[in-house]
């Protein structure tokens, strides 16, 4: 197995809050990572650090065996690193369709041709399709219901054709049928070789999904292992209940 | 009344120039007037130190001042683009009157505080304007011709998704940045060359006539009154505010009353339609046609 992702000693204060200290660790190729911890772990600094939304303190980032000196949103993504939000953030003035066009990768000369070509248009609608979102393909992102913006959200990421995808809380605030549509799709995608890194609070479907588990506290990895592992290991139960 | 159809030309180019850069990305630039400026006296400089002769020639030098001062504007919108929002708007309005101090301080360049003439073309008195008309026409054309292209390409997608939420466009990888300063410059040209075309009609410019905040505002204020972001909202604005100030300057003579006149106008229309005309209205229309045909809408999406 091979680093897709390495953090190494990833630092982040505000203020006097340290919220990311020290932290390290690595996804492999291949696997559907989670990430948890309890509430203000820093779970989410850290993807915001990786991912160049906040510049960071201090640490080294890799992606794909690239060192990356200053972590930025648009390069990262164009090379294969994209997230999702919490809050499951669309375009909503723009049609379910044109989401999931803008996310297409193309040349920068490329900027005048039109807004959908052909070939997105088709990608697009397959990709509805799978999601169940045919029958909105034309309205306006502002007309979808949460839980339909969260897949669209997650079908746009895919149009960008990711080789690791950092999920943010894919399951909260999603009614349970949902939940195991996303956790449908998670698995089909990594069968077809993405690689996931997953913030989640839901720990069933952590449990069912994720192999490994990171667990956070405090801002830096306390522990590593199997999901089951990490259930029983005393420093995870210690971070969530203890002082 | 012959100015105020030329004015209106004008007022509707500038205003769907802005909206290349504020209607579409929701970046509010205030210094629009600025390029403006730079424009009206790129044309005086022009003629004063290059001899381009009179009559038509000007006209044609109008194009490449456009092209200059759009590539020129590249590095200033790639310093004010660091910010966002009301930061961006105070950022370009610096820009403004910077350049209006330029105007000011630059003697043997502008004349200072004292002016630049343009030698006025030895067009007949007749129709002295009709020049004029179709330069400005001309301008009009380009503008909206960049408009609605930007409008149905991948740049106006990019835009509009800037719009909505900048953070997540950049995040699937969208090239924003470049988006931003290709849309910025575009506009900053088209409203150069309505400038030099302005600087030749009036023959006579000033730093405060030339790089006046009251021509940034009317280009957002016809924008927002039309409808951002769409087509003809620009033009539609500028069409219904330039009369409506000219008639209001008319009615409530030379104090500055008129001013609050024109305020009131917009404040009735951004009550009663705050999309602007156009969205607004589209928007009634199509709830309409939903409240006309509800149960085949129903059906449709039952079926789905």
């Amino acid at each position: 197995m091979t680093a897709l992702l390495e953090v190494e000693q990833a630092r982040k204060r505000f203020g006097g809050v340290v919220a990311v200290d020290d932290c390290s660790f690595t996804v492999e190729a291949g696997t559907i990572t989670g990430l948890i911890g309890p509430n203000g772990s820093g779970k989410t600094t850290v993807f915001n650090l990786v991912t160049g939304y906040l510049p960071s303190d201090g640490g080294r980032f890799r992606f794909a065996g690239e060192t990356i000196p200053r972590p930025e949103p648009t390069r990262l993504a164009r090379r294969g690193l994209i997230r999702t939000f919490q809050q499951a953030r669309v375009f909503p003035n723009l049609t379910v369709l044109e989401n999931l066009a803008l996310a297409a990768p193309h040349p920068r000369l490329g900027t005048l041709r039109p807004r959908i070509s052909k070939a997105e248009r088709e990608r697009g609608e397959k990709l509805l399709a799978e999601f169940t979102l045919s029958a909105h393909a034309h309205s306006r992102a502002a007309e979808l219901s949460f839980g339909q913006r969260k897949l669209l959200e997650f079908a746009a990421t895919l149009m960008s054709r990711p080789r690791l995808l950092l999920l943010d809380e894919p399951a909260a605030g999603v009614n349970p049928l949902l939940i195991q549509t996303i956790e449908r799709h998670i698995r089909r995608l990594h069968s077809e070789g993405l690689t996931f890194l997953v913030v989640e609070h839901d720990m069933p479907l952590v449990m069912r999904l994720c192999d490994p588990v990171i667990v956070l506290d405090r801002g830096a990895k306390i522990a590593e292992g199997s999901a089951a592992e990490m259930q029983r290991d005393p420093r995870v139960l210690d971070a969530y209940l203890g002082d | 009344m012959q100015d105020l159809f030329l004015f209106t030309l004008m007022y509707a180019a500038l205003a769907s120039a802005w909206n290349i850069v504020g209607g579409y990305s929701g970046y509010i630039s205030l210094g629009h007037a600025a390029f403006f400026g730079v424009g009206a006296y790129a044309i005086a400089i022009i003629f004063e130190h290059v001899s381009i002769g009179s009559g038509y020639r000007p006209f044609y030098v109008l194009p490449l001042v456009g092209i200059g001062v759009g590539l020129g504007s590249i590095p200033v919108a790639w310093v004010a683009y660091r910010t966002r929002a009301a930061t961006f708007a105070i950022v370009t309005i610096t820009l403004l009157f910077a350049a209006q101090q330029l105007a000011y301080n630059l003697h043997s360049l502008t004349g200072g505080s004292q002016g630049a003439t343009i030698r006025t073309p030895n067009f007949s008195v007749a129709d002295y304007n009709v020049p004029f008309y179709f330069a400005m026409l001309g301008i009009l054309a380009l503008s909206m011709l960049a408009s609605w292209y930007v409008q149905g390409s991948k740049l106006g997608l990019t835009l509009l998704a800037i719009r909505d939420d900048e953070d997540r466009a950049r995040g699937l990888g969208v090239r924003t940045t470049f988006a931003k300063l290709t849309s910025f410059a575009v506009s900053a040209g088209l409203v150069a060359m309505a400038g030099g075309a302005w600087a030749y009609y009036i023959s006579f410019i000033y730093p405060q006539f030339a790089v006046d905040p009251l021509v940034t505002i009317g280009m957002v204020l016809m924008v927002y009154l039309g409808g951002r972001g769409t087509l003809w909202g620009p033009v539609l604005g500028a069409f219904i505010l330039v009369p409506a100030q000219k008639y209001l300057a008319y009615r409530l003579g030379a104090s500055d009353l008129y001013l609050v006149g024109y305020s009131c106008v917009f404040l009735v229309v951004i009550l009663l339609l705050p999309r602007g005309i156009l969205p607004s209205l589209s928007d009634r229309a199509r709830r309409l046609r939903v409240r006309r045909q509800p149960r085949e809408r129903i059906e449709e999406v039952v079926a789905s």
